[in-house]
């Protein structure tokens, strides 16, 4: 082994003193750069569109695939559950996940009224096993002009309805969200909607076999900020008509009010189906944004569920019913 | 109120030119890093249009304050803060012109024309558009110190309608557009009652000429 001495290293090869320290600068800086760096990736990896990142919900079991769901790519966990609207939370799409967090959803029952031959009380866990649970994954397109696939858990809505036996005097469905200001803070204070939320279908609408009663999103139960325990879900319908929390149910014979449609009658319709004819004052209906795409996308006559639910509105005029 | 000294003055716009860029800054660094989302659009269109509306309103804030605290040397801020608002209000048009609409003319004059929301949003750029190309020292001598004066008053209207532009877009629950229009009111008001003063303060009364001569 060939031990150099000092004499034998070149002179040549001794770093001078400024640019070794100039290096250790520059290390220095490096690193912190690489930390920045790493922090940045870090945050990226942890909010970037993953479906792992789940709010730790229980497992649904028990889910069976549906023929009815779309093959198109569903959105994350992520995007569905931080973009959204829940204005008994927040006006905004990203605040509702955060202050839904603690949101009570047990004890929940729900009361089912009206023309009824069997008023009832169900609790939700008895709901939850009304039906089998199937995935449901459809389009669902906002208002607003945006749109997202979403992997829903639930059951048929005429599996519920089913259960009071409608008297044949009933023509309509109507759905009210819980009234819980406690802890829905838009709830407390005036001038944002008319609260509770209540929204509502034509029966014929509210027994196809496209609208389901949700329960559950990407096989986990239901996250607080998309409407748990319970909301509905109508695909061929914008958004807003899939009314969250419910805790009442009532069967009429006469329209009943919706909350949109309180608040702005000219903007926002009873039927509020999915129609790229009907202009809306705010948003031009006739294209989307599909939440990850960056150029817009042709919206569909009745969100692309025209062959299933065309028939419903056989001989009406939905220029004036929109 | 003695004015600073002129470096320190010089050092302060230098300051408030950099953190006015802020806002962009932070936009950039969130896009670049993946931190706008799920409709990064969206979080584009409402940040430029938010901070266009609150530089509207600092600028408009710059002679009340002058006023109330003496602090005259603030004017010198005055034309960077509306820049800025123009600068923020450009983003923001092009955002709707380039990434909402993909310079779909056909689709933007329809929107102009069918939604009010729209049209009083590129009022309001619009009037600010005179504005910033006549912000240069040339254009105020060009047009002459009381001329440029009246033309920059348009800012009140642009202003105005920019604070309609976001009352007419939301869909409910008024307060942040309403907060926004509370205090350009209250700014306007100032300048109201400045004005109302002036007029209504005895002047001194003019040398009367002898008739006849």
């Amino acid at each position: 082994m060939l031990i150099k001495k000092p004499s034998d290293i070149a002179s040549s090869e001794i770093t001078p003193k400024p640019a070794y320290l100039s290096r250790r600068k520059f290390i220095t800086g490096a690193a912190a750069a690489g930390t920045a760096l790493a922090g940045g990736l870090y945050l990226r990896n942890h909010t970037d569109g993953g479906t792992t990142v789940h709010a730790g919900g229980a497992k649904l079991s028990g889910i069976v695939k549906s023929p009815l769901s779309t093959t198109e790519k569903p959105n994350s966990f992520q995007d569905i559950t931080n973009y959204n609207n829940y204005y008994e939370f927040s006006t905004d799409k990203y605040e509702p996940n955060g202050l839904a967090k603690d949101f009570r959803t047990r004890p929940w029952t729900v009361a089912i009224d009206g023309l009824v031959k069997k008023p009832k009380k169900l609790d939700i866990d008895t709901i939850l096993k009304l039906a089998p649970l199937e995935e449901r994954i459809y389009r669902h397109r906002c208002v607003e002009g945006w749109s997202m696939v979403i992997p829903w858990v639930g059951f048929p809505l005429s599996a519920l309805i089913k259960q009071a036996e409608p008297l044949s005097s009933a023509k309509f469905v109507a759905f009210q969200t819980v009234l819980a200001p406690d802890q829905m803070p838009n709830q407390r204070s005036s001038g944002v909607l008319n609260w509770p939320y209540v929204e509502s279908l034509r029966l014929d609408e509210a027994m196809h076999p496209l609208a389901i009663m949700a329960v559950g999103l990407y096989d986990e139960v239901l996250p607080n900020v998309d409407g748990a325990p319970l909301r509905l879900v109508v695909p061929w319908k914008y958004g807003f008509k899939g009314i969250k929390a419910i805790v009442k149910i009532s069967f009429t014979d006469a329209m009943p009010p919706t909350t949109w449609n309180i608040m702005a009658p000219n903007e926002y319709g009873f039927y509020s189906n999915v129609n790229p004819q009907k202009d809306h004052p705010r948003w031009s209906q006739a294209s989307e944004r599909r939440i990850g795409e960056f150029r817009k996308r042709p919206t569909l006559m009745f969100n692309g569920y025209a062959d299933q639910v065309g028939s419903l509105y056989a001989g009406l005029d939905l220029q004036k019913n929109f | 109120m003695k004015p600073p000294p002129e470096k320190f003055a010089r050092a302060l716009k230098a300051l408030a030119f950099v953190v006015c860029l802020g806002p962009a800054f932070v936009l950039l660094w969130k896009g670049f890093h993946n931190l706008l989302g799920a409709n990064p659009i969206d979080v584009i269109t409402r940040t430029t249009g938010k901070w266009t509306l609150t530089f509207l309103l600092i600028t408009l804030s710059v002679t009340p304050v002058r006023r109330i605290t003496g602090m005259a040397w603030l004017i010198r801020f005055r034309r960077m803060l509306g820049l800025y608002a123009f600068f923020y209000g450009s983003l923001h048009l092009m955002t709707y012109v380039w990434l909402d609409k993909f310079f779909d003319v056909h689709d933007m004059l329809h929107d102009i024309a069918k939604r009010r929301f729209i049209t009083a949003g590129l009022t309001a750029w619009t009037l600010m558009l005179p504005l910033a190309l006549t912000s240069t020292a040339g254009w105020i001598r060009r047009l002459g110190g009381k001329r440029w004066q009246k033309l920059h008053r348009l800012i009140y209207l642009s202003a105005a309608a920019g604070v309609v532009h976001f009352i007419w877009l939301v869909k409910a629950d008024l307060r942040r557009p309403l907060t926004y229009g509370t205090v350009l009111a209250m700014l306007l008001a100032f300048r109201l009652i400045t004005w109302l003063r002036t007029r209504l303060r005895p002047r001194p009364a003019a040398v009367q000429q002898p008739l006849g001569t």
